[in-house]
């Protein structure tokens, strides 16, 4: 044991960059044939910006129009949220991410972690609240998703909006393979979130990916995942949930910015334990986005899930979208969605959206 | 006694893979930092590019497949001034490599000694469109910065691998001198054109225009990054026509049906010129693609010489 623990400080050690003083001091020898021009002085260009991190302001309005009588129907005109995002280097060795969701009624760190980006053994290692590897929609913000709402099955198993999205610690590492990306996650939560409760210290949430991906040809390429999660219920029992996930993407190198296609499915499998019995449910999505031109998109998607606590009771509809980008730093989207809800009543909406960024340019989702 | 020889063994077995794996392995994120890289460092090192010459660099997707070739690279040469904002720093944070870090030892950014055009000065807001606060990022197109560019990373290799430092000096004076060389003929075979108006699609061309002395009177982009839109392209064609305007570059990564449509308006030539190593087939390295860059582009002037 004591011998691993050296072991792996001493992994440690040796992939500390080194000092800049220490570094070999290589003479530059000065070529003869003809002079270079002279190096012009252009500072990388700190401008005013200093030691301030990268920030950000994405505003996410939503409406609502057309027939849904039941509880779960969104209102009509919403400032569904406002997100603010603060993003820079700590230190040789980390980076930090924060995202503060400021919604109706409170204020929240939607995420707030520190990325160690320089570790051993092909580790990558982030710690504090973050949203849970688990699939694909879990872990992505409201402002990337491809639709104005979250799948069915994420309102019925995964615990929403919010979904599993805790405080905790997540470990992942990247097998070194040249021909498939490989990567395998581990995260261990405090077991609070919409999903999971954790009255006790030791009712610990835990989640596992392994993600593999591979490029098919430069312009298509196919991403794989299984997910598994575990914590206690609000019943006080065990909630096991089982993902898989599938993304074919295509986007031809020479015309990227006007055209690209990606269907993606996710399916979902709960075990959830309630006194002496487990209930077990299913549901998944599956959609297609595709880009018609440089700033329009069309979608589609499909959704059926059970409850979580009443597997007969099944919710299941599609939706049909349109999106468009006045520029890459505003998007309206437009989605009509019919919903059959498991108690027999029917919803036929017209769902629209307005997401406008401010700030640093942030990088794309992929 | 065991773990100490297992320690020894190990440092041993680390020293002897950083002998043996003898070539640096290089990654650039363009194809252009790739040839100049590869001209410095000959057969001691091996180079790949994340992007294609014929990708529109500002919008490349981060895929996971990039990340494989950061974690085992031991150095990363960036284009910079914000070029790459859009898909780089998830890479590198998800990388797994200390090295290629921002400020880590095998992380150069190619901008810092180059000529930069197009840096805002003032007040800086999004209704300029997609600017770059740190000014114009295609500043490779002009072959004096393609001398600087290889300078540092002759600097930076030489700084890797200590013992070919000698070898990636002599290299890059001797690039040095071929580009040298080259910038000459291609100042003359430009050089009967100066002043000529032309019009380009996305502000990609300032250094090469303000290298060759061409001046550009206007983009089919209304502002950069924003597509073009009807009333801008009318204005544009109305000021083509009152300068008469004959040359309209196009990158080989936009749509063609706003250009040949002021083409038809205004008699001009829609060219479309690649504005990197790789852009098309056979422009195979950086001197090539000035080559064939000029090739075209005198063919083109003369072509409507008959104004």
């Amino acid at each position: 044991m004591r011998a691993t623990v050296r072991l792996v400080l001493f992994l440690v050690f040796l992939n500390v960059p080194s000092i800049p003083g220490a570094e070999a001091q290589t003479p530059t020898p000065t070529p003869e044939a003809t002079a270079p021009p002279a190096p012009v002085s252009a500072p990388a260009g700190a401008g005013g910006k200093m030691f301030n991190p990268d920030i950000a302001v994405i505003g996410d309005f939503l409406a609502a129009a057309g027939k849904n009588d039941t509880a779960f129907a969104s209102p009509s005109l919403e400032m569904h949220e406002t997100e603010a995002s603060f993003q820079a280097i700590v230190d040789p060795y980390a980076r930090a991410d924060f995202f503060l969701a400021f919604s109706n009624e409170e204020v929240g760190v939607e995420e707030g972690f520190i990325t160690f980006t320089s570790l051993p053994a092909s580790l990558l290692l982030k710690v504090g609240k973050m949203r849970g590897a688990f699939g694909k929609v879990n872990a992505m913000h409201n402002h990337v998703l491809p639709w104005t709402d979250r799948p069915q099955v994420v309102q019925n198993l995964l615990g929403g909006e919010e979904g599993i999205s805790d405080a905790g610690v997540s470990l992942s590492h990247l097998f070194p393979l040249r021909l498939v990306y490989l990567e395998a996650t581990g995260e261990v939560y405090r077991g609070e979130s919409e999903l999971f409760h954790a009255p006790r210290r030791g009712d610990l949430s835990y989640v596992g990916r392994l993600r593999a991906y591979r490029d098919l040809t430069e312009s298509t390429n196919l991403d794989l995942g299984g997910s598994y999660a575990s914590g206690h219920n609000d019943v006080g029992f065990t909630t096991q949930l089982f993902g898989f996930d599938a993304t074919f993407r295509y986007r031809p190198l020479r015309r990227a910015i006007y055209r690209r296609a990606i269907a993606r499915t996710e399916l979902i499998w709960s075990r959830r334990q309630d006194s002496g019995e487990t209930i077990r449910a299913f549901g998944g999505y599956a959609s297609l986005e595709y880009q018609l031109a440089r700033r329009w998109f069309v979608g589609i998607r499909a959704d059926r899930s059970e409850r979580a606590d009443d597997p007969s009771l099944v919710d299941e509809g599609g939706s049909v979208l349109l999106t468009f980008w006045p520029s890459e730093f505003s998007q309206i989207r437009g989605q009509y969605r019919h919903l059959k809800y498991g108690e027999g009543e029917t919803a036929d909406e017209v769902l629209f959206q307005l997401l406008f960024s401010i700030g640093a340019h942030g990088a794309h989702a992929f | 006694m065991n773990r100490l020889s297992f320690v020894a063994a190990l440092i041993a077995a680390s020293l002897a893979a950083s002998q043996a794996g003898a070539a640096l392995q290089v990654v650039t994120t363009t194809e252009d930092l790739a040839s100049i890289t590869r001209e410095v460092g000959g057969d001691k090192v091996k180079v790949e590019s994340l992007s294609r010459g014929y990708q529109d660099p500002h919008f490349v997707e981060a895929k996971p497949s990039f990340v494989i070739k950061l974690h085992s690279a031991d150095l990363l040469v960036v284009v910079g001034r914000e070029l790459e904002i859009g898909w780089l720093p998830p890479l590198v944070t998800q990388a797994r490599n200390a090295k290629v870090q921002p400020g880590g030892a095998g992380y150069l950014d190619a901008s810092l000694h180059a000529k930069i055009l197009d840096i805002p000065t003032g007040q800086l807001t999004r209704a300029m469109g997609d600017v770059h606060p740190q000014g114009n990022p295609h500043y490779w197109l002009d072959p004096d910065n393609g001398r600087r560019i290889a300078d540092d990373v002759a600097k930076k290799l030489g700084a890797l691998d200590g013992a070919n430092a000698a070898y990636y000096a002599e290299r890059q004076a001797a690039f040095d001198k071929k580009l040298a060389e080259a910038g000459q003929r291609w100042d003359a075979m430009m050089g009967p054109y100066k002043g000529l108006k032309i019009v380009t699609y996305h502000r990609s061309w300032p250094n090469f225009t303000d290298r060759f002395g061409l001046d550009v009177v206007g983009y089919v982009e209304p502002r950069p990054g924003i597509p073009p839109t009807p009333g801008h392209t009318l204005d544009l064609i109305k000021e083509m026509k009152a300068k008469n305007v004959k040359i309209i570059l196009v990158e080989p990564y936009f749509d063609l049906k706003t250009p040949n449509s002021i083409a038809r308006e205004t008699g001009a030539k829609v060219l479309v010129l690649p504005p990197s190593v790789g852009g098309e087939k056979g422009i195979d390295d950086y001197v090539e693609l000035f080559d064939h860059d000029m090739q075209m582009l005198v063919a083109a002037i003369k072509e409507t010489a008959a104004k």
